[in-house]
């Protein structure tokens, strides 16, 4: 094959990958089809959305009928992190041609993070190197969601409380969010604002208003942050 | 959610991911952030994290018994589990099998 060797280092390279997208990517396709959802929505968002996190929301926006502008907003900010990934990797992908809209699109927290820490193979031809790696990634994630979604819709269990994973999951980023941080003052905003907007509005506003709350104090309180 | 709603909750999901993306592709450089920029970058994660664990236990009634206690309590086992054990995928697992055992059988 023409591009063996770029396949084989990329495939060894995304394997610590392939056990947290795939037992992940299972537990997001479980859930998904627990609420009675068809199991091919779960390929299908794997396939073309390709987010963690905000695939497992994406649950609650179909369940609590969210409007679409507020979908596009709080999308924007649960990724926003994601918006500055690339600053980092410009050069890296300038010379990737056809395969960069590609390789921006597969973006997600574990690719980049490998992508910015392996260090290059002169021997490799990099663009392709790249893309097998971002392809292998979101394979995994792929085929993890979608035998979630068929085991889930053929094997029926008792699911409830399933959907605590989503839960489980915002616990452990929070608290890898702190480690880096060291400071505990955007996580009280964040609790403030939200629980603010539990107890005022319906939820389907909830998040959205939790977001638009939190910006305003952390404008409010910026000197504060920024010192602590 | 109907079909065609949720249909396009996903076609919209799929473009503003995607324009997340790429945002910094097509309009910054490096070195000429804005400062408001920077200070939403460090601190938004935070956050919106915070944010998310509430809103995803947003439909418990905190005026029934037992007042949110399960959530409560499971998310302390989590983070704990967390602390302790630091490895992700067995403070989810570990962590949603106790939620629904609570749920379940208590």
């Amino acid at each position: 094959m023409k591009y063996n060797d770029e396949i084989k280092k990329a495939f060894k390279v995304s394997v610590p990958v392939m056990m947290g997208y795939g037992v992940l990517g299972f537990a997001f396709g479980l859930l998904l089809v627990s609420f009675d959802y068809p199991w091919y929505l779960a390929p299908l968002m794997s396939l073309f959305i390709y987010a963690g996190a905000l695939q497992f929301v994406a649950i609650s926006f179909f369940n609590a009928k969210v409007g679409f502008v507020d979908i596009a907003i709080a999308t924007w900010f649960i990724n926003i992190r994601q918006s500055f990934y690339g600053l980092s990797l410009l050069k890296r992908f300038k010379k990737t041609g056809k395969l960069k809209p590609y390789l921006i699109f597969g973006l997600t927290d574990e690719t980049y993070a490998l992508l910015t820490t392996i260090k290059d193979d002169e021997q490799l031809n990099k663009k392709w190197y790249y893309f097998f790696l971002t392809a292998f990634n979101q394979s995994y994630w792929f085929i993890g969601s979608s035998l979630g979604a068929i085991v889930g819709s053929n094997i029926k269990f008792n699911t409830a409380g399933l959907e605590f994973s989503l839960t489980a999951l915002f616990v452990v980023l929070c608290i890898e969010q702190y480690k880096n941080l060291q400071n505990i003052v955007p996580f009280i905003i964040g609790a403030i604002a939200s629980i603010f907007a539990l107890f005022t509005v319906p939820s389907d506003k909830m998040l959205i208003v939790s977001i638009l709350l939190a910006l305003l104090l952390m404008f409010t309180f910026r000197r504060r942050i920024e010192n602590e | 959610m109907s079909n065609y709603e949720i249909y396009m909750a996903i076609a919209i999901m799929t473009l503003v991911n995607y324009f997340t993306r790429v945002l910094p592709f097509l309009f910054f450089k490096k070195n000429d952030l804005p400062l408001y920029i920077v200070f939403i970058e460090r601190f938004f994660p935070a956050v919106i994290m915070t944010i998310l664990i509430v809103y995803s236990i947003k439909d418990i009634d905190f005026t029934l018994v037992p007042y949110g206690l399960k959530e409560i309590g499971a998310i302390l086992f989590t983070a704990i589990l967390h602390l302790t054990l630091k490895n992700y995928l067995i403070s989810i697992f570990v962590g949603t099998i106790f939620y629904m055992g609570l749920v379940q059988y208590l």
